[in-house]
């Protein structure tokens, strides 16, 4: 069958997301008009998605070098030291648009993309962690979203055997069109078996391995680089299916085969499929590819050429061996019932060439598609800053109430209907389930663990970009902290609006300037990294979210802290200043009904200070419980501690502070720890020029305020736990 | 104690069984792909937890057609003892080992999660480190896990006390409440009637180390290590 001819028109060009100016483009870098393989190969190269066209100039400001980086961002997932020899290798990844669409499909597929990110690089995944934003629960679509979204990643997790240990659910009605659904895998390899997306050798063979192609998800990188309009449910077509199964066999293969010397380069069929994969690995090791598309196994017959180059049917590979390994690499994925087939094979000519049923189908030069993709320097504005709210402009309710109002909104209530619908387990090295400050994968066979979370405060971001940046990478830093382990790099997920609006671009470029001024502080560079736009629906934005996944390593799990209270009339000691900042704060939405103010800035300084403090309590075994404090502030971190214990504490509140600021404001840098007694904490806080102050004592049933109410803990709990369980199960 | 660990496409609690036999017995297991017809000599065969051929057809039917599965019934039948976690318990059902079904859980979610169970005999190979009555915690995590057998199998199953775990509260009561996911009479884990195969659907290998969480299922491991030195 011969390939489908069109005339290339600008309804054409346009229908394939290029603008006149790229398409210009195009014509000078071919001296020719392409064919529709060949546009449709610009089109999803040159997309937002794949070429980073509109971040790449703000994404470079990051830092990303440290002594424990191995791989920075550009490779399919970042690589660090862990010691011993030994490396984690994660990314993060959205798969927003399509989760909207298909709910089930889009977040399984997204798991299991970014699964094959990591075992790419020859990593066996160990953890998995998932940042989800839904929008209004009173919105009727919301229930539907979250059921789906939890049992697609649920299904997909689960069958791989790979642990999902921790993760963030928000709500607000800014995601009501546009939820979000950021993936994020952490791998363990040995640092010197790391393998890279780069093709080189003319003569190679290029070998095509895992599922046969469909006709799924056509176009997905496309539809991933525009807003959504009233037709976007028509585009279900181009949601790919997800088969965990397949992964879970691809994965063992994969390892297989990477312990023997036979692969030159790998690199996953991700977004725009064959046609990334194959242009990437190329451009990286700067070689041509020779294709034949009549060698790619296929799920149905009478497919083009250009359907086989764009689809993102899940679950393949592609990689070079070294020459002669064929035989062996083939015996071992048919051990495990894969599809294996030779493909093409590298040359030196530095073009793609493309033959199909002894057509020539595609001749392009490699390097000006994959590396001279197009790079805008957007217009954009900054956010105005807000005008100052001080405690005294703000309600004081009665703490009681407001404590059993914040634990039970959906932003702070129990995730437990959630992360029980995850395997949490599998691989047993889980040391820290879900619930806690992070979750926390013991290193297969040693003493030592990885601390791993995901964290970001969208409305902080939106209000100011800047500090909500900077918030992000820091309360990621202090999730890791507060485990006992050192925090040694993130990866993000940066989830904006229209680009094109320069207000959302100034987001963009605020919270990047936020971020990096955070990774610089503290020490945890960026090594890999996901951008999605265009999360838009008619004229509505999505809150700014930068999703930061943060990696740390505890050398000695005999250490760990974790955040359950551990026995009654232990001495609670809070750590870091208390200004009682109100703006942006749950307790201003919750029982207010406002979201306004600044976000609590971020002293970086007393970020790093505190974390290196509250560290050092831990190894040095001075303390038994430590949990950070973020949303809700230091009653809601209490009565997390009180929760995890179950028992309750008695505090006492400075008398000169106001009490509904002082409780509920979400200043920064600050931690709870418990230990037998506070003195040697409050001294070695004093010689370490760290605010500390005894709140209180452990035990009893309630959590007693001096002079005020006291709260019964099993009151809390049962609002806590309540609040996700009814949502889901109403009807509706 | 020498013990083979099965390993069918889709397991992946193989290692986790592996690790939990090798801890309590100081020999590490053979690890026996699916489509080898024999499986070595050895004390006690593991058929671990997973998606064993993605669930697809059943859970735990095409496995039980598995070329190493004939050879598993024969030592079955013969009184090798046999240990099947979660998926491998589906597979020992779907090869006519056990009795009885797993149908989807009540709640037609996926579960993980701690509970309660309390031991109904220690006569047994398994059980033996446990007492009669007593509670332990093991994790559950699975979708299809809601045994059922009709009313004349289960009094069978009670006539000949060959039902090795209920889901039981957090006071050792055996209570709907404390049914994860719908099984007839809270059975959680059953014999055969020579006794010399358990299947459960709790996970004894996740809570067999202290940093785990706890360590009731390590009484399991030493127990058979003590019975099939």
């Amino acid at each position: 069958m011969s390939e489908p001819n069109p005339e290339i028109t600008d309804a054409l060009v346009a229908e394939h997301g290029l603008n006149a100016e790229e398409y210009a483009r195009v014509l000078e870098i071919l001296g020719r008009t392409p064919n529709l393989v060949e546009l449709g190969i610009f089109s999803v190269m040159w997309s937002e998605h794949c070429s980073y066209k509109s971040s790449k100039k703000w994404l470079k400001t990051l830092p990303t070098d440290a002594p424990q980086v191995i791989q920075g961002p550009g490779e399919n997932a970042g690589v660090i030291d862990i010691g011993d020899g030994q490396a984690a290798v994660f990314k993060m990844e959205s798969h927003n648009h399509p989760s909207f669409i298909e709910p089930y499909q889009g977040a399984a597929t997204g798991v299991g993309g970014i699964l094959r990110d990591v075992f790419t690089m020859g990593a066996r995944p160990v953890a998995n962690l998932n940042a989800l934003r839904f929008g209004d629960p009173g919105h009727p679509k919301t229930r539907h979203l979250v059921s789906g979204v939890v049992a697609g990643i649920g299904g997909y997790g689960n069958c791989v055997g790979v642990p999902t240990v921790a993760g963030e659910v928000n709500f607000h009605p800014a995601y009501n069109g546009n939820i979000l659904v950021n993936a994020m895998t952490v791998g363990v390899a040995e640092a010197d078996r790391i393998f890279y997306a780069k093709a080189h050798g003319a003569g190679n063979p290029v070998v095509y391995v895992g599922s046969k192609t469909g006709r799924d998800g056509i176009h997905g990188a496309t539809m991933a680089s525009a807003s959504f309009d009233e037709d976007s449910a028509e585009k279900r077509p181009t949601v790919q299916v997800g088969d965990p199964f397949t992964e879970k066999l691809l994965i063992e293969a994969c390892l297989e085969l990477m312990a023997t010397d036979a692969v030159v380069g790998i690199q996953d069929m991700g977004a725009a499929g064959l046609t990334s994969s194959s242009f990437e690995m190329a451009s990286k090791g700067g070689s041509g590819v020779a294709l034949n598309l009549d060698h790619v196994p296929v799920r149905e017959d009478g497919m083009s050429a250009y359907e086989i180059m764009l689809s993102e049917s899940q679950e393949r590979m592609l990689m070079v061996l070294k020459p002669g390994r064929e035989a062996e690499a083939k015996a071992i994925f048919d051990k495990w019932d894969l599809d294996f087939a030779i493909v093409g094979e590298l040359t030196d000519s530095g073009r793609m060439v493309i033959q199909k049923g002894g057509e020539q189908v595609c001749d392009l030069p490699i390097d000006p598609l994959a590396e001279a993709a197009p790079e805008y320097d957007r217009p954009w504005e900054s956010t105005p800053a807000q005008p100052d709210l001080t405690a005294d402009q703000v309600p004081a309710h009665d703490p009681a109430q407001a404590l059993q109002t914040l634990i039970a909104c959906p932003d702070l209530c129990s995730r437990r209907w959630v992360w029980e619908q995850y395997d949490h387990m599998v691989g047993a090295d889980t040391v820290q389930r879900p619930g806690g400050d992070a979750g926390m994968v013991r290193v297969h066979g040693t003493d030592k663990a990885l601390a791993v979370t995901v964290d970001c405060t969208p409305r902080y971001v939106l209000a100011d970009p800047v500090q909500g940046g900077r918030q992000a990478v820091a309360e990621a830093y202090r999730n890791i902290t507060a485990t006992g382990a050192q925090p040694l790099a993130i990866t993000d997920n940066m989830n904006f609006g229209n680009p094109e609006k320069p207000r959302v671009m100034g987001q963009f470029v605020g919270a990047c300037q936020g971020m990096g001024e955070a990774c610089r502080a503290l020490g945890t560079p960026v090594v890999s990294g996901n951008v999605s736009l265009y999360n838009e629906t008619g004229e509505t934005a999505i809150l700014p979210t930068p999703a930061i996944g943060g990696v740390g390593l505890l050398d000695d799990l005999s250490k760990m802290a974790t955040v359950a209270f551990k026995a009654d009339d232990e001495a609670i000691v809070l750590i870091g200043e208390t200004h009682g900042h109100l703006g942006q704060s749950l307790y201003l939405r919750e029982l207010c009904g406002r979201e306004d103010g600044p976000p609590p800035p971020v002293d970086l300084e007393a970020e790093r200070r505190n974390g290196d403090f509250v560290r050092e309590l831990i190894r040095g075994g001075w303390v038994t419980a430590c949990h950070d404090l973020s949303d809700g502030g230091l009653l809601v971190a209490l009565a997390e501690m009180a929760m995890a214990g179950d028992r309750g504490a008695a505090i006492q509140p400075p008398e000169q502070a106001a009490p509904h600021a002082w409780l509920f404001g979400e200043d920064q840098a600050r931690y709870l720890v418990t230990a037998p007694q506070a003195g040697d904490i409050l001294q070695a806080a004093q010689a370490a020029g760290v605010a500390a102050y005894a709140l209180g004592r452990t035990g009893g049933p309630a959590l007693k305020l001096a002079g005020g109410p006291s709260i019964s803990l099993q009151r809390v709990r049962a609002a806590h736990e309540g609040w996700l369980p009814s949502f889901m199960s109403a009807a509706g | 104690m020498q013990a083979a660990v099965i390993v069918f496409p889709g397991s992946n609690c193989d290692r986790d069984i592996a690790v939990a036999l090798e801890r309590a017995s100081g020999q590490r297991p053979h690890m026996v792909w699916h489509k080898d017809s024999t499986v070595p000599e050895v004390d006690l065969i593991a058929l671990p937890g997973g998606f064993s051929y993605g669930d697809y057809l059943r859970c735990g039917a095409i496995a039980a057609h598995s070329p190493v599965m004939r050879d598993v019934k024969a030592r079955a039948q013969k009184g090798t003892a046999v240990l099947g976690i979660c998926n491998g318990f589906q597979v020992l059902i779907e090869s006519g080992l056990l009795p009885g079904g797993l149908l989807r859980n009540e709640s037609l979610k996926y579960i993980c999660k701690d509970v309660g169970l309390e031991v109904e005999t220690h006569d047994s190979i398994f059980t033996r480190r446990y007492r009669n009555g007593q509670r332990v915690v093991f994790p559950i995590a699975h979708g299809d896990g809601n045994y059922f057998i009709d009313e004349d199998g289960r009094r069978r199953l009670e006539d000949e006390e060959r039902i090795a775990f209920r889901y039981c509260d957090a006071m050792g009561q055996v209570t709907p409440e404390a049914n994860p996911n719908g099984s007839v009479a809270n059975i959680a884990g059953i014999y055969n009637r020579e006794r010399n195969v358990l299947g459960m659907m709790p996970h004894p290998e996740r809570l067999a180390d202290p940093l785990l969480g706890g360590r009731d299922g390590a009484a399991m491991f030493d127990g058979l290590v003590e019975a099939l030195a």
